[in-house]
């Protein structure tokens, strides 16, 4: 009877199926988009004005910010929550995110080692051959 | 609607025994296809996740051709992302309005949010046909190849996402708010802030690092 509770308490008065699915309000639309604009301003104003030197520096911040921004999306327009189809869409959300980040960091770790491993130096050619056959379309 | 938000406590009312049974019957039907649907968008967001590998490993191989530095409008890639941002809230209002059953304010959203996507579309076409006549195409280096199959799979997304918005729209208007459109007009919903979500990636991951020294 208590999740039944529950469902009467956030479904007001529109379209409440009680099944725990949040379709937004006005003022959650409204949220999600300003936060939206200000996570998407900052990074363009952190690029394009050269606010910190450091270019790795500003690759974090701007990544950090797309992270915050990913969320309030999944929150504000998808409506994510744990409730949601019982939880199970919640649940193939992190099976995907785990799957990508897997995917995503060995494949970049497997490239970065496999060009290290194939620097220029490492040959007896020296650096200008190998940087001519790089150079090649 | 308020039939649903009803039956529970006419349910409690009558005892236990009626519980169950309402329990089940409202559990099943409406949730399968949006279940599915979010099934599938996870599946899509590996598709991406595929294209997105393939641009960080191969995003600086620039086989001696333009860098992105050289190439990516700034401007223009913010005001695309405007566009994209303002189709999610438009669309978001279309929800609202569909909520209340309005039917003509929903199509009015609608159509907002469609002029929106095609305003994102053109421009993503703009560059690219300018990107092309610089003789940066798709095949000048590795660097492009994974730039255009990145960016051009979102474009298509995009794309269907504003034919089936236009069918859901000549749906709507010929049977109304009925409980199929509701249930599409759902789908359509996760789909388009979906591809809101990508292009947050997109953005950031191609065309502000891409342009970092």
């Amino acid at each position: 009877m208590s999740a039944h509770h529950d469902h009467h308490e956030h479904g007001h008065g529109h379209g409440a199926h009680g099944d725990g699915h949040d379709h937004g309000s006005l003022k959650s639309y409204a949220i999600g988009f300003i936060l939206s604009v200000i996570l998407t301003a900052i990074p363009f104003w952190l690029v394009m004005g050269h606010v910190i030197k450091d270019s790795s520096t500003t690759a974090f911040v701007i990544l950090g910010f797309a992270a915050v921004q990913i969320v309030v999306h999944m929150i504000y327009f998808l409506h994510m929550n744990s409730r949601s189809e019982g939880g199970w869409s919640l649940l193939a959300l992190i099976f995907t995110i785990v799957l990508v980040v897997i995917v995503l960091t060995g494949s970049i770790w497997v490239m970065y080692h496999l060009n290290h491993n194939m620097m220029p130096s490492m040959g007896p050619a020296g650096s200008s051959s190998v940087q001519q056959m790089h150079d090649m379309p | 609607m308020s039939e649903m938000v009803l039956d529970p406590a006419k349910a409690g009312a009558h005892g236990a025994q009626d519980d169950m049974p309402f329990h089940v019957r409202e559990h099943h039907p409406e949730n399968g296809t949006l279940l599915g649907f979010w099934i599938y968008l996870m599946s899509d967001c590996l598709i991406f996740a595929v294209l997105f590998i393939a641009y960080a490993v191969l995003g600086r191989n620039f086989a001696g051709g333009p860098s992105g530095a050289e190439l990516f409008d700034l401007p223009l890639v913010a005001l695309n992302t405007g566009f994209l941002l303002l189709s999610s809230i438009t669309y978001g209002f279309a929800m609202l309005a569909s909520q209340r059953a309005k039917l003509g304010t929903t199509l009015v959203w609608l159509a907002v949010t469609g002029l929106f996507g095609l305003g994102f579309l053109s421009l993503e076409m703009f560059e690219f046909v300018h990107l092309i006549h610089e003789g940066a195409g798709p095949q000048r280096s590795a660097f492009l190849t994974s730039f255009f199959a990145l960016v051009g799979t979102h474009g298509l997304h995009v794309t269907f996402g504003v034919i089936w918005l236009v069918t859901l729209m000549v749906q709507l208007n010929r049977h109304g708010l009925t409980e199929a459109n509701t249930r599409r007009l759902m789908c359509l919903s996760m789909f388009w802030h979906f591809l809101d979500v990508i292009w947050i990636g997109v953005f950031t991951f191609v065309y502000l690092m891409g342009v970092l020294p």
